[in-house]
């Protein structure tokens, strides 16, 4: 079975995010990068089914500008077999990147295609499910437990107020959760042996995918600042707060 | 104009986020209409044509669409699409999963989790886990959206009733099949709609400590809420998490007990009307959103807690 990842270059979880002061972007110079945490558990998931014999092709695709192939490197150190980049510095909105990877897995004919379910940049939550409608698949999002069978894949996902399980027919589109699996770090021997991993470089025009944005940004700031309160001393005190100021009990 | 909202439901009742994306869409326009995809879904649509606002109920009424499943609800969004302006769900993990797929079948953008409506095509919305806002216009024919449900009312059901639609829908394609739903068991209020949630973090080190939370909370008729480092040591199921990757949540009270703060948790609790914080370090970040913050040992101040609401008489128990 032949596997394909999508993985995401985004601000590091631990960076604060600053907004530039001309409230186009968020302010990018200098910033830590990293692979989105939903990615780095997508490559994982992959990974796995590898080593236990599920899979035997595991391959990495990122799109954007020049550094994302670092962000491949890491997947290939972290067990994938080889790397697609898919090269443009114009801004990929969702519906672009689905149109992208629909290219991809035209090309390559996975049998799943694994995603993280959300970029923790743009918070879209998105890609994943604009993919499996393109390709008029199956989708298990926000997957917590996967079980490959014969032609299928049984997939437990997080739900409000619980956990839902599905039984989805292969070809099909999966996005981790949080709690899928906790993702390796790559060792030292492995990240010198992703050095010389093959990374396969396409563009947008070559695959035929118009990557036009179809959102404008207009404004992006900091959200109001909640003021911060009072410190009370004592049980008692508190609940005099909440009782006669807030009126919440 | 006319605006068209996807119904979550389990076919007997209609979920209470739905009504939230009434209200952002009677901002957008005076005729909304609601579809309810269901299996023998009855009084789920006399339900939603009763709120206040609806101007004509679509019922699809097909076994197929018993479950929800995105690939078989997508298809009759995508038939009825041509016919209006926009399209939305509540960004719960059932709008969020249904709605990319209409987008991307009609070709259009997704506009997600919006806060705001500046206008017919300009919303903004929060990015970066809440720490920023972004405005965006979107240049499509249709805007598919979903909308986050604490940024808006819930819309009231009124005395009067719209118009019901039968609509033909589509077959089950077959791509999914639903095997079981395992509903996390509770008495307490659910935790998107609870007027009050206790949640407990890492500092109440292990699972069995938070009966001292469970006994504050049922005093409170609140739901119960957890930190994702809590989640994470297993001290708590993973339903129970607010945050970024969790619930998102704006009681009236949220009452944050020995959590510390954490970015994460904040971009899923901020919105709350009342935060107080219990949690003995003084630096903790928690302080600097809580209106009420008490310095205290919890494993101490819970049962005094407790024992207080008695006193006063407070307690729902």
């Amino acid at each position: 079975m032949k596997l394909l990842v999508a993985v995401k270059r985004t601000i590091d979880y631990n960076v604060k995010i600053r907004v530039k002061s001309d409230n186009t972007d968020v302010d990018m110079a200098n910033v830590k990068m990293a692979m989105n945490p939903f990615c780095e558990i997508a490559v994982e998931e992959a990974v796995r089914m590898k080593e236990s014999g599920l899979a035997e092709d595991v391959i990495a695709v990122s799109a954007g500008p020049d550094q994302v192939q670092e962000t491949l490197r890491t997947a290939l150190a972290m067990g994938a077999d080889r790397g697609i980049h898919i090269k443009t510095d114009i801004e990929l909105q969702p519906l672009a990147i689905a149109k992208l990877l629909k290219a991809i897995v035209d090309i390559e004919q996975p049998e799943v295609v694994i995603l993280g379910k959300q970029a923790i940049d743009d918070d879209s939550n998105q890609t994943g499910q604009m993919l499996a409608a393109l390709l008029n698949w199956s989708q298990a999002t926000f997957a917590s437990n996967i079980v490959l069978s014969d032609g299928n894949a049984e997939v437990t996902r997080e739900v409000d107020g619980g956990l839902e399980t599905i039984s989805v027919k292969l070809p099909a589109v999966i996005t981790t959760d949080l709690r899928l699996n906790e993702p390796r770090y790559a060792s030292l021997p492995n990240i010198m042996k992703a050095k010389k991993k093959a990374i396969d470089i396409k563009s947008p025009d070559e695959l035929s995918v118009d990557v036009e944005p179809r959102l404008i940004t207009l404004k992006v700031e900091e959200p109001p600042k909640r003021e911060s309160g009072v410190i009370v001393e004592s049980v008692t005190e508190l609940l005099d707060k909440l009782q006669n100021e807030a009126k919440v009990i | 104009m006319t605006v068209l909202i996807l119904a979550e439901h389990d076919n007997s009742e209609l979920k209470r986020a739905t009504m939230h994306s009434v209200t952002a869409a009677l901002l957008i326009s005076e005729d909304v209409h609601i579809l309810v995809a269901g299996n023998d879904a009855g009084p789920v649509v006399k339900t939603a044509s009763e709120i206040q606002g609806v101007t004509k109920v679509l019922y699809a009424n097909n076994s197929a669409y018993e479950h929800g499943l995105a690939e078989n609800v997508a298809p009759i969004l995508v038939s009825l699409g041509d016919s209006y302006s926009h399209i939305m769900a509540t960004a719960t993990t059932f709008g969020k999963n249904v709605m990319p797929r209409v987008a991307a079948l009609l070709d259009v953008a997704q506009l997600s989790d919006i806060s705001s409506i500046i206008d017919q095509e300009t919303f903004s919305r929060p990015t970066y886990a809440g720490n920023v806002i972004t405005t965006v216009k979107s240049t499509d024919k249709i805007k598919v959206i979903t909308v986050r449900a604490t940024a808006f009312e819930a819309a009231i059901v009124g005395d009067q009733t719209a118009p019901t639609e039968e609509v033909k829908g589509n077959e089950d394609t077959g791509l999914s099949v639903f095997k079981k739903l395992e509903v996390s068991a509770s008495e307490r209020p659910e935790l998107t709609s609870a007027d009050i949630i206790v949640s407990g973090g890492r500092g109440m080190q292990s699972g069995e400590n938070f009966v001292l939370v469970e006994a504050v909370a049922d005093r409170l008729g609140a739901a119960i809420g957890a930190s994702r480092a809590a989640v994470d040591s297993g001290f708590v199921p993973n339903d129970y998490q607010v945050g970024q990757t969790g619930k998102v949540v704006a009681p009236t009270l949220y009452l944050a007990v020995g959590i510390s703060g954490a970015i994460q948790h904040l971009a899923g609790m901020k919105d709350s009307k009342f935060i107080a914080a219990i949690n003995k370090d003084e630096e903790a970040p928690i302080f600097q959103v809580a209106d009420y913050g008490l310095v205290a040992d919890l494993f101490k101040v819970l049962p005094e807690l407790a024992e207080e609401l008695d006193k006063r008489g407070l307690s729902k128990t």
